[in-house]
């Protein structure tokens, strides 16, 4: 069985930004993202996700190096300095390279 | 004697204060949410079939203008006064002139246990009320830019999830008609206090998270978290008493002034002016307001719009 190297661009943000991240991500030619739910604590306090405007949620995104790479730079041009944001980017073997 | 919904939000408060495992699931808390806003627009809509509109338009008017005039006048205090930052001035501005629901719902839950009638198409008020303060926030922060993605901003103001429900239940109430809704009364009109109770302790567990930050962001803001709603009340009251509104109708028009909206405004001011700190306004909002005019503000209200129509009676 060949296995296919790609990158997984994990992001955990506010959920308030959802919309905006996921028609960035379309527009960024990625070819799906996976959005959950997410509560955690960090450098700008806990997100208990107790009611809506609290909320904070996982985005991950399958891709190639290339897409990976623009969607890095976008988000942290755009979206570091006044969000609770962070992201990061791990390798990963997917089975069917079409896909991603 | 106490409402029992106000001892259900300080269970909530204290509960939370004490760190108690306590929460309730986010699912229910949205089901609460949703419950109580269709309930709040379909008791308006029956009512708006009863009048006719046109009689209502100089109350809406009167409304919308009191929507951006409470902002604009929030702006300079919070900016020269409490030395904020443009952007934070401003969405802290745009949250208090806008309306919170569950306030509403509580002046509501007050009347009733008193038997005050009021007015009942207040719902259609307090759907136009939530819109401007957004605008004028949004604009205060910006300036009118170009930039501005103004048709993104509408799809977020008038598609949030309290708008639609409003709207939506209005809309309903004002198809169906009293008799058309009896079928489903038992839930939005018979539980109507249950789930506000429950909504409620779960704000009172909200408003304890915001304490923290409170003492963070120091006493300005708790001075102008007491004061704002203060002052709006007077012009809502001043507002209703203009426009000929019952005793109970003039408490309500009151309440909603002095609410500061915790839900819409926080959405759209996040995703609309993202410079600005969202934990100033929302410690203002629920860790202040809320629980004042839970507890004392709308009691006051109401003492208020008795005294003024005493007083105009002369």
């Amino acid at each position: 069985m060949h296995r296919h190297t790609r990158k997984l661009l994990t992001v955990i943000t506010e959920a308030a930004l959802e919309s905006t991240l996921v028609r960035d991500i379309d527009r960024l030619h990625a070819h799906g993202y996976t959005i959950t739910d997410a509560r955690g604590k960090g450098s700008r306090g806990t997100r208990n996700a107790g009611w809506e405007a609290n909320g904070n949620i996982r985005i991950e995104v399958v891709c190639d190096t290339a897409t990976a790479v623009n969607i890095t730079a976008y988000f942290q041009e755009h979206y570091y300095d006044d969000y609770a944001m962070i992201l990061f980017v791990s390798d990963i073997e997917v089975l069917r390279p079409e896909k991603f | 004697m106490i409402d029992p919904i106000i001892l259900f939000f300080l269970l909530g408060a204290v509960a939370g204060l004490l760190r108690s495992e306590l929460r309730l699931p986010a699912a229910i808390y949205e089901f609460v949410s949703i419950v109580l806003l269709l309930a709040i627009g379909l008791k308006g809509g029956v009512e708006l079939a009863r009048q006719p509109f046109a009689s209502l338009l100089p109350q809406m008017l009167t409304v919308v203008v009191m929507g951006f005039g409470l902002t604009l006048f929030a702006f300079p205090v919070l900016r020269y006064l409490g030395r904020f930052k443009r952007a934070d001035a401003a969405s802290i501005a745009a949250h208090y002139g806008s309306v919170s629901v569950g306030t509403y719902a509580v002046a509501v839950a007050y009347l009733g246990s008193q038997q005050i009638s009021f007015e009942e198409h207040m719902p259609l008020l307090l759907v136009l009320l939530e819109v401007p303060a957004i605008l004028v926030g949004i604009v205060l922060a910006r300036g009118i830019s170009r930039e501005t993605a103004w048709k993104s901003i509408a799809h977020e103001v008038f598609l949030g999830k309290g708008i639609v429900l409003l709207l939506g239940g209005l809309f309903i109430g004002w198809v169906a008609g009293p008799d058309g809704l009896s079928s489903i009364e038992p839930l939005f009109v018979d539980l109507f206090k249950g789930i506000l109770a429950l909504f409620l302790l779960e704000m009172g567990l909200i408003t304890a998270t915001q304490m923290g930050s409170l003492r963070r962001h120091g006493p300005f803001l708790v001075v102008f978290a007491i004061a704002m709603p203060l002052f709006s009340a007077l012009v809502g009251t001043w507002l209703g008493w203009s426009l000929g509104l019952s005793i109970g109708g003039t408490t309500i028009l009151a309440t909603l002034a002095a609410s500061a909206s915790y839900i819409a405004v926080p959405a759209a001011m996040r995703t609309s002016v993202p410079e600005a700190n969202p934990t100033l306004s929302l410690a203002g909002a629920l860790g202040i307001t809320f629980p004042f005019n839970v507890m004392i503000g709308i009691p006051l209200y109401h003492a208020l719009a008795v005294w003024a129509h005493t007083f105009a009676k002369g």
